[in-house]
């Protein structure tokens, strides 16, 4: 099989095809004109979108730290309707989109379908996120990311969210499109290179979000105009959850097709088994859509064995993806750094790898707080005996800002470090502060994610303006709020700092056409090392299997912590 | 005589996008969302105290 980036190409493109490509002065790749305009057009939207939900975000911290308690109730549940908007759907939707123009075009020597096509769907998505945005904080559609009925926002709003789901289609059909030509034209040979086929899984589950999404908002729309009767609450949010949830899936494929990238460009990695990784992606294709259940597990109408199935035995299937992606990433960067000579103990590679590079930091951090604090949490909060003590609380919005903060958003932050000179072709600007940026990210967003996670604990709910009035929660549940509001104030700085970092670069970064971008950093090779040395060798990775080792063990003590908290509900004497 | 071995299945479906399409598409509707919908259409009516 091919590599994670490059696949094997049979000959040059001809002449006319090659007036529409770039080479790469760093990778040496093929980069198609008309895909690098829609990349560069998509990512700049992505970061607007990412600045809008991340200033929503430090307002929102600020006001569930109940010791600042900023905004008035009708602004929280404003900003919280713009802040999930904007970091769930269009900074995530907009990279997406980028990365699989990417994924389609240069990995595989090809060219971008349409850009006609492109134009559409991109000005669908543009107009219709700067609709909801106008609604929600012209004060219209106080309603939350979730819109449950009966709770009612301006049509504006649906139409907004149609309009962003029918052009993120139109994209992946584009995704899709070139596809074909590409296998048809022949422009590589054998399967598709890792990073792509991570791409293709992601749209496949983009498709399946994109059309639950219609089917529940085109006949809320027409409710809201007036024209059709109300659609049934609870099948509402049946549906709308395999728009909601399921795009967070599109991130987690995205994600790890990301750390696959980054892994390589940094220290070289190949995965250790291309089969192995593709069927785990596979796994993702097939199972990770039904975790939406898990947001129905105390709703009434739908019976145990439709929750207990879609949440636990066939979801199960992904988790062991995700466990499968967990192993081979870093098994692969440790092999990789073993055959470069760092050979020593268990974990003398990972002293040697090139933590200056802040892609490859971000890549790591987004590894590990995607697997210890939201792959765990996930698993056990979406167990349906578990769930009920902590649906509903900060628990939950402390595991999904784990896995789509902490996770997606970071690996996207962290793939930035290269898409910017490589794309734009320019060098960043602030280089010590790009090395610190994930690390603040990072550092903050798992402050985030803990505070709501202890606070949840103590039953601390989610999505309440003022949790004072009840009178319930005492000093512990207030220091955990405090320690989220820190962690937010480090994370939003983090955040800020990228989009100084990638605007500033943008507009002002050194030139780096005609030569290779300015080197983050890799992974240094030692005198007599030879790439291959280890690849018969079972036990060359030694140092991952005792980490994993250690991640089951603590998804063992949490995972069993929380049945005996469920047990503590109704104690018998 | 053809004596090109033929690629092992598993191999075939991972470089089939198009199957990988209808796969899932169609295992997560029907597992989530028909089956999800059926159990909605035969909830009964709650008879009021």
């Amino acid at each position: 099989m091919s590599s994670t980036l490059t696949a094997t190409f049979p000959a040059s493109p001809d002449p006319a095809a090659r007036a529409l490509t770039r080479k790469c002065d760093t990778t040496g790749l093929n980069v198609c004109l008309e895909a690098e305009r829609f990349i560069k057009f998509n990512a700049v939207s992505a970061v607007v979108f990412l600045l809008i939900g991340g200033i929503a975000a430090l307002l929102l911290a600020l006001t569930r730290w109940q010791a600042v308690h900023l905004l008035r109730v009708d602004w929280f549940y404003r900003i919280l309707t713009l802040h999930g908007l904007n970091m769930l759907i269009f900074w995530i939707l907009f990279f997406e989109v980028a990365v699989l123009y990417f994924a389609c075009t240069t990995p595989l020597n090809a060219r971008l379908f349409s850009a006609k096509v492109a134009w559409a769907g991109f000005a669908q998505m543009v107009t219709g996120a700067l609709m909801v945005n106008y609604i929600i904080l012209k004060g219209q559609a106080d309603v939350l990311m979730t819109s449950y009925l009966p709770l009612l926002a301006h049509p504006l709003f649906y139409l907004g969210i149609i309009l962003v789901a029918t052009g993120t289609l139109t994209g992946v059909f584009n995704f899709f499109a070139t596809l074909y030509v590409a296998r048809r034209d022949r422009t590589y040979e054998g399967s598709v290179p890792l990073v792509t086929f991570g791409a293709t899984a992601a749209a496949i589950i983009a498709v399946v979000t994109l059309l639950h999404g219609a089917i529940v908002m085109i006949p809320t729309f027409t409710f809201s105009m007036g024209w059709t009767a109300q659609p049934d609450p609870m099948w509402y949010r049946m549906i709308w959850w395999g728009l909601g949830h399921q795009s967070q899936q599109v991130n987690v494929c995205a994600m790890v097709a990301v750390w696959y990238l980054i892994a390589q460009l940094a220290t070289g990695a190949r995965p250790i088994n291309e089969t192995v990784c593709r069927t785990a992606f596979l796994l993702y294709v097939l199972f990770i859509n039904i975790a939406s259940a898990h947001h129905l597990l105390v709703d009434p109408a739908v019976g145990a064995t439709w929750k207990i199935w879609n949440t636990s035995y066939a979801m199960y299937l992904a988790v062991l993806a995700s466990m499968i992606h967990g192993f081979t990433v870093p098994a692969s960067v440790e092999l990789a750094m073993r055959e470069k000579g760092h050979t020593k103990g268990l974990f003398g590679w990972v002293v040697a790898l090139p933590w200056r590079n802040p892609a490859f930091a971000g890549a790591v951090l987004s590894v590990l707080i995607f697997g210890f604090i939201g792959g765990i949490t996930g698993v056990t909060l979406g167990t349906q005996q578990i769930n009920i003590i902590a649906h509903n609380t900060l628990r939950i919005t402390g595991h999904f800002h784990a896995t789509v903060v902490g996770g997606t958003s970071l690996a996207f932050m962290a793939l930035a470090y290269y898409v910017i000179p490589l794309i734009f072709r320019r060098d960043f600007i602030w280089r010590p502060a790009a090395r610190i940026q994930p690390w603040l990210f990072g550092g903050g967003i798992l402050l985030v994610s803990l505070g709501m996670s202890f606070a949840g604990s103590m039953g601390v709910p989610r999505r309440i303006y003022d949790i004072d009035q009840s009178g319930a929660f005492g000093a512990a549940a207030h220091l955990m709020l405090g320690v989220m509001g820190l962690g937010a104030l480090a994370a939003v700085a983090g955040l800020l700092l990228f989009v100084l970092l990638c605007v500033g670069t943008i507009l002002a970064g050194e030139r780096n056409e005609g030569r290779p971008m300015a080197d983050w950093g890799v992974a240094s090779t030692l005198a007599g090392a030879r790439e291959g040395s280890l690849a018969d060798d079972h036990w060359a990775v030694k140092g991952t299997v005792a980490l994993t080792a250690v991640f089951l063990v603590c998804f063992a003590v949490y995972y069993f912590a929380n049945w005996k908290a469920l047990a503590d509900v109704w104690p018998v004497r | 005589m053809n004596h090109q071995t033929k690629e092992p299945l598993l191999k075939r479906v991972l470089d089939n996008p198009w199957l990988l399409l209808v796969l899932g598409v169609l295992i997560p509707f029907l597992s989530y969302t028909a089956w999800g919908w059926i159990e909605l259409v035969l909830v009964q009516p709650a008879a009021l105290p």
